[in-house]
């Protein structure tokens, strides 16, 4: 959960005046440790237009969770509105979950994969900008370029 | 004769040369020593006078400065003794530089606790050593903490002790615990456990299968003083009025709110509030049948399927304890990691249980 918080404290920075107001207004940020979410929330929970899951390559334990978690979503989701973010990458003598492994997942969902290193503040400055900027395409907010369009146009670029 | 002697500081070294062994080991200590402290390690020390330290310049370079203790020692005729005594001054500051291994004595059935008599242990300790072994170096030191502080260098038969390997015993009077950090080989094991058993008149004296560098912990964990579960009246700590609410970001919602909520209490149960004691690693020796395919036949033959598992971290218990709140293990943990400082050991033994292939326990 403290990576969630880092990053939380990160988007938080360009919400500040970067974005059209309207849109400021009506950012949310739900964080779970894992999926289904409480059922007891449902009747208040408004939509929502992006999931990302966050894996800590250095444990297992977060891959196979994220792994569960896919288990429990609506199908829809996986046209453009999920991205896998993928944390403690830097210190390879220190992961234990393969590099591999977290491509396929990304493969197999259809869904980006982005990584993020959390130790230092430009790039978690840098990768919440990017999720801000993903999660306004989702959530319609860009004209002309739909979830699944921009989805696609990432995932291509990666093969590339 | 001690008095006589420190009332001859700084008289001529022209007839007498200090031990050649005695001077290099005095210099090697000092240059262990970091500069900032050798200062505040030679007062302590109180071999040499106020008048003889403020000569040292602690400008100059650490070989030097070395240099220059060992030639104010040999104006105060400095023997081994003193020497060790600088060393065990070093060592108590720099404890965590060593691995310490806790011993527990035991009195025979029925057997009263005798008072503590420190001339009388320390005389019965030598006497036992050096009964065994001649050529031996012991050196006591008392602390506040009611510690003894022993130290010994081993010789064999035909060669003097070896300085540099000595082996250290911290004791706490009136308690059964004995922390030993060895530097040579175990072969002088039994002979230190005979002496110390004799000398504190206990029956017998066993390994904990306790270790770890940070001696303070140990301590903390076999006297029952770092912070133990157990149920208080107000689980909530009381606030002070004027706290500062917690900084809440109206645009962040925690949907496992109930869930964090079991993994606080849960570890908190299982912790409890205070720090816990350092520790830097904890070894299972698995004993245990293979439980895998049957199709695989992987050990065909019901043996044990052996293997070591070892956890290393800077602080063990503190990072074990900080799983379950970042979201990397399941609340709670296993007895076998959360057991540690209720048991008193890092080193486990895991063997079947007698006609259950499928469960496992702790053995001694």
């Amino acid at each position: 959960m403290k990576y969630w918080d880092q990053l939380s404290e990160a988007y938080n920075r360009p919400l500040k005046g970067s974005l059209d107001k309207p849109l400021e207004k009506i950012i949310f940020i739900h964080l779970a440790t894992s999926l289904p979410l409480p059922a007891e929330r449902d009747h208040i929970r408004p939509r929502i237009d992006l999931i990302v899951f966050m894996i800590n390559i250095q444990s297992k334990y977060s891959f196979k969770n994220v792994e569960a978690s896919l288990s429990h979503m609506d199908a829809k989701f996986f046209l453009g509105k999920v991205c896998f973010l993928i944390t403690g990458a830097g210190r390879v003598n220190h992961c234990s979950v393969e590099m591999n492994a977290v491509r396929k997942l990304g493969n197999l969902h259809c869904s980006p994969v982005i990584f993020c290193e959390l130790d230092s503040e430009g790039i978690r400055l840098a990768t919440a900008q990017r999720l801000l900027r993903i999660l306004q395409i989702c959530a319609g907010h860009v004209p002309g370029v739909s979830a699944l369009f921009f989805s696609s146009l990432m995932k291509s670029s990666i093969d590339e | 004769m001690f008095a006589i002697r420190r009332g001859r500081r700084g008289s001529s070294s022209s007839n007498f040369t200090m031990d050649e062994t005695v001077a290099e080991y005095i210099r090697r200590t000092v240059l262990k020593i970091p500069r900032h402290e050798i200062m505040e390690m030679l007062t302590t020390w109180d071999f040499l006078s106020k008048t003889q330290l403020q000569t040292l310049n602690m400008h100059r370079m650490k070989e030097e400065i070395s240099q220059d203790v060992v030639k104010l020692c040999e104006e105060n005729f400095a023997s081994i003794k003193q020497a060790a005594i600088l060393d065990m001054i070093y060592n108590h500051v720099y404890r965590n530089k060593r691995i310490w291994t806790v011993y527990q004595m035991t009195k025979a059935a029925g057997e009263e606790t005798d008072s503590f008599n420190l001339a009388d242990f320390k005389y019965k300790f030598k006497r036992s050593l050096r009964s065994a072994l001649k050529n031996v170096t012991i050196n006591f030191r008392e602390y506040e903490d009611n510690a003894i502080w022993i130290r010994i260098a081993w010789g064999a038969q035909y060669s003097k002790p070896n300085q540099y390997k000595a082996t250290y015993v911290v004791y706490h009077s009136q308690t059964p615990y004995v922390f030993v950090s060895i530097s040579t080989l175990r072969s002088n094991m039994p002979l230190l456990c005979q002496a110390m058993v004799h000398a504190s008149s206990y029956h017998d004296i066993h390994e904990m299968e306790l270790r770890s560098r940070c001696l303070d912990s140990l301590k903390d964990i076999v006297f029952k003083r770092y912070s133990q579960t157990f149920q208080t009246y107000h689980p909530k700590p009381l606030q002070e009025r004027n706290v500062a609410p917690e900084k809440v970001e109206p645009r962040i919602i925690q949907e496992n709110k109930r869930e964090k909520e079991r993994i606080r209490r849960v570890n908190q149960e299982v912790f409890g509030d205070g720090i816990q004691p350092k520790l830097e690693f904890a070894q299972y020796k698995l004993e245990t049948m293979f439980k895998g395919e049957p199709e695989m036949d992987i050990l065909a033959e019901k043996e044990p399927f052996r293997c070591v598992v070892k956890f290393s971290s800077p602080h063990l218990l503190e990072a074990l304890k900080s799983l379950a709140p970042a979201g990397m293990a399941d609340a709670p943990l296993s007895p076998l990691l959360t057991c540690i400082p209720q048991k008193a050991r890092n080193y486990f033994k895991i063997k079947e249980r007698k006609g259950l292939l499928s469960a496992s326990c702790l053995g001694p």
